[in-house]
């Protein structure tokens, strides 16, 4: 090949027979390669050797407590955006053994585990997901610690981004403003340029990993007034179809003024406190710390393995639970995400993705609590 | 400092080498610190391990002038704390720590210093009365206020007994209630408040105990001209990691291991005595 090598920030248009080419790349560079898949009935994150494992044809249908995977006409690769599972459970794996212990006599060896991260390679992130790791990164690298285990993977995982170009039901990242298109935070981003009988993707490189990459495969250089002018136009229309708005402007009054709002006591009479929004979320990080020991007491290890607020034991201390009703459970959730979050870690918790909305099982909606709220401020 | 997860998620054993009986249900242990030292600010906690047991946060209760031991006084609440009940000298323990936030004692030299602590809550107060007693010159007037709940509830009675007999500490002692033959002071400790005199434009208070002691000592020490930041207390919540990752200790804004346990009241106010946040 006699092309210029590319650079970050420059445009490139792969056809859709050549993707095939970045999943070997990335296989042959030494990485695991993750991306979407279908499984039960639904779209999920697993190990992804070809395109032809890739969801082709499916779109999703997302609504609060519903989610339905649907043939479509055109044969897209991507026409579907997010599922139940989030990259988190790759970079902040959902149990994890911390050490093991023998007795020693009196007292005890404690062997801590050895670095096992993985390399992966993420293969259709969505902007919303990419806004989520980034949360991670800032909950994960506090003032005064850093996680091993989450950034032993993180800094070695690739990102290949898929911009959306159709929303689902549940969608609200225009409102959070992390999405439909990706930004930064990317090696690689496509956007699925599909009509009038052509199937390719505009590729933009993010990174010199993401060059080094692109550089290997056939690619063609993207024309300014088809191929951007679409992938813009797509990106446009995304902005405009979001199932779901959240106005951002006020937030804070959920906290500071509401914190006995009548709304928090009907929301819990829904509220089954499961604990999936909590699961399904892709910034949700909180853990337990939990012990076992052999019956012969010579043997423990200790594991953590992520938790839930929705739980009554994640509060308890002794006397009781500090939050013993459902009511304040769900309270504590939502101002997480949308308020406290924001003191914590400069950032809200929210990246609009949806899943709490699609995977409740009751359908309590996030934008719809937090508007009850914001809209009729408790003035009692 | 930034340390790795697992170094601080691995307990250090440490050789129980004293073990004492405080109360029917409260004793103190003195380990001989891991090889990383034991240096700690007063109010920080640790995290201790009962082998095959599990492990809970505990303040640490002895002299930060003294690295040759580390002291925690424990009361059996729990299925941890009352499994550490039957340890004796020369068992280990794990240790990880220390963590948290702490009583400012540093920048508090010329002030006047006033302790107020419920029960078990004189043990975590215990590192700053000390610094302040071994740098004694550098401190004005210094009072405590211990409430327990019985006289034999009491701790480090012998400790008490001697403090009492010092000319440059005021201390009173009351306790909930008592049987014939106290002959000391009966009532919450909040009762004592009427007899001391602060000058609130140099006092400084830390408060440790029970929420709503330290609730009712806020008021009165507001009624005695107190202000939000010359006020410290010290919170509570569950701890797993210790570090500010697992998330349960949460209060508000606030992660009670890292920005807590020790927090300037004007930092908490809004957060203090907030039902079920």
């Amino acid at each position: 090949m006699t092309k210029n090598p590319l650079k970050v920030a420059d445009e490139v248009v792969i056809e859709r027979d050549d993707l095939q080419q970045i999943l070997q790349v990335l296989g042959d560079d030494g990485y695991q390669t993750i991306g979407p898949v279908i499984r039960e009935g639904s779209m999920e994150y697993g190990e992804l050797k070809t395109v032809a494992q890739l969801p082709i044809g499916w779109r999703d249908e997302q609504g609060p407590g519903t989610y339905r995977l649907k043939k479509s006409e055109a044969p897209s690769l991507f026409g579907y955006v997010v599922g139940a599972h989030s990259w988190k459970r790759y970079l902040y794996p959902s149990i994890a053994r911390l050490w093991r212990s023998e007795r020693d006599g009196s007292g005890f060896r404690v062997s801590e585990e050895k670095d096992q991260s993985h390399v992966y390679a993420f293969f259709g992130v969505r902007s919303c997901e990419i806004s989520a790791i980034d949360v991670l990164d800032r909950v994960f690298n506090n003032e005064q610690f850093s996680d091993s285990i989450y950034n032993g993977i993180r800094k070695k995982a690739f990102i290949l981004a898929v911009n959306c170009t159709s929303p689902a039901g549940t969608c609200f990242c225009a409102s959070m403003n992390t999405g439909p298109r990706a930004k930064t935070g990317f090696d690689i981003a496509l956007t699925e340029l599909l009509d009038n009988g052509r199937h390719c993707f505009l590729a933009e490189v993010g990174s010199e990993r993401g060059a080094s990459v692109l550089n290997k495969v056939t690619f063609r250089a993207a024309g300014e007034e088809d191929d951007k002018a679409l992938a813009r136009g797509l990106l446009e229309g995304a902005l405009r179809q979001m199932g779901r708005t959240l106005d951002t402007s006020n937030l804070k009054t959920i906290f500071s003024d509401n914190f006995d709002h009548p709304q928090w006591e009907k929301v819990s009479g829904r509220c089954l406190t499961c604990g999936n929004c909590t699961m399904v979320c892709p910034t949700c990080f909180c853990h337990s710390i939990e012990d076992k020991t052999a019956l012969d007491g010579q043997y423990a290890e200790r594991w953590r393995k992520w938790d839930s607020c929705f739980t009554k034991d994640f509060s308890y201390i002794h006397g009781g639970s500090i939050r013993s009703s459902e009511k304040s459970r769900y309270r504590q959730w939502l101002t997480h995400k949308l308020v406290t979050w924001m003191e914590q870690f400069g950032t809200l918790g929210c990246v609009g993705c949806g899943r709490c909305i699609t995977w409740c099982p009751v359908g309590i909606d996030i934008t719809e609590e937090a508007k009850a709220i914001m809209e009729k401020p408790n003035t009692l | 400092m930034n340390a790795l997860i697992r170094d601080q998620m691995s307990p250090a054993a440490c050789v129980i080498q004293r073990f004492k009986k405080e109360t029917q249900d409260t004793f103190t242990i003195e380990l001989s610190p891991p090889v990383e030292g034991s240096s700690f600010h007063p109010g920080q906690f640790n995290m201790l391990y009962m082998y095959g047991v599990g492990e809970v946060p505990i303040s640490i209760s002895g002299d930060p002038g003294d690295t040759d031991r580390i002291i925690h006084t424990i009361r059996a609440y729990g299925a941890v704390t009352s499994r550490m009940m039957t340890l004796k000298k020369q068992d280990m323990i794990g240790v990880r720590g220390p963590f948290g936030s702490h009583w400012p004692v540093e920048d508090l030299a010329g002030r006047d210093i006033l302790f107020v602590a419920g029960g078990i809550g004189i043990a975590p107060l215990r590192p700053a009365l000390f610094h302040i007693l071994n740098n004694r010159a550098r401190y004005g007037k210094v009072l405590l206020l211990y409430g327990e709940r019985t006289p034999g509830d009491l701790i480090y009675r012998n400790q008490i007994e001697r403090w009492r007999g010092r000319f440059d500490l005021e201390l009173e002692v009351t306790v909930d209630s008592a049987r014939e033959g106290w002959r000391g002071n009966v009532g919450v400790v909040t009762t004592l408040m009427p007899r001391i005199v602060l000058d609130p434009s140099n006092t400084f208070a830390m408060l440790c105990g029970p929420e709503i002691m330290m609730h009712y000592t806020l008021q009165e020490l507001m009624k005695k001209g107190l202000k939000d930041d010359q006020i410290y207390i010290s919170m509570e919540r569950n701890m797993r990691c210790g570090i500010g990752f697992c998330g349960h200790c949460q209060l508000g804004t606030a992660f009670v291991c890292k920005d807590g346990p020790v927090f300037l009241l004007s930092q908490v106010k809004h957060l203090f005595r907030k039902r079920e946040l």
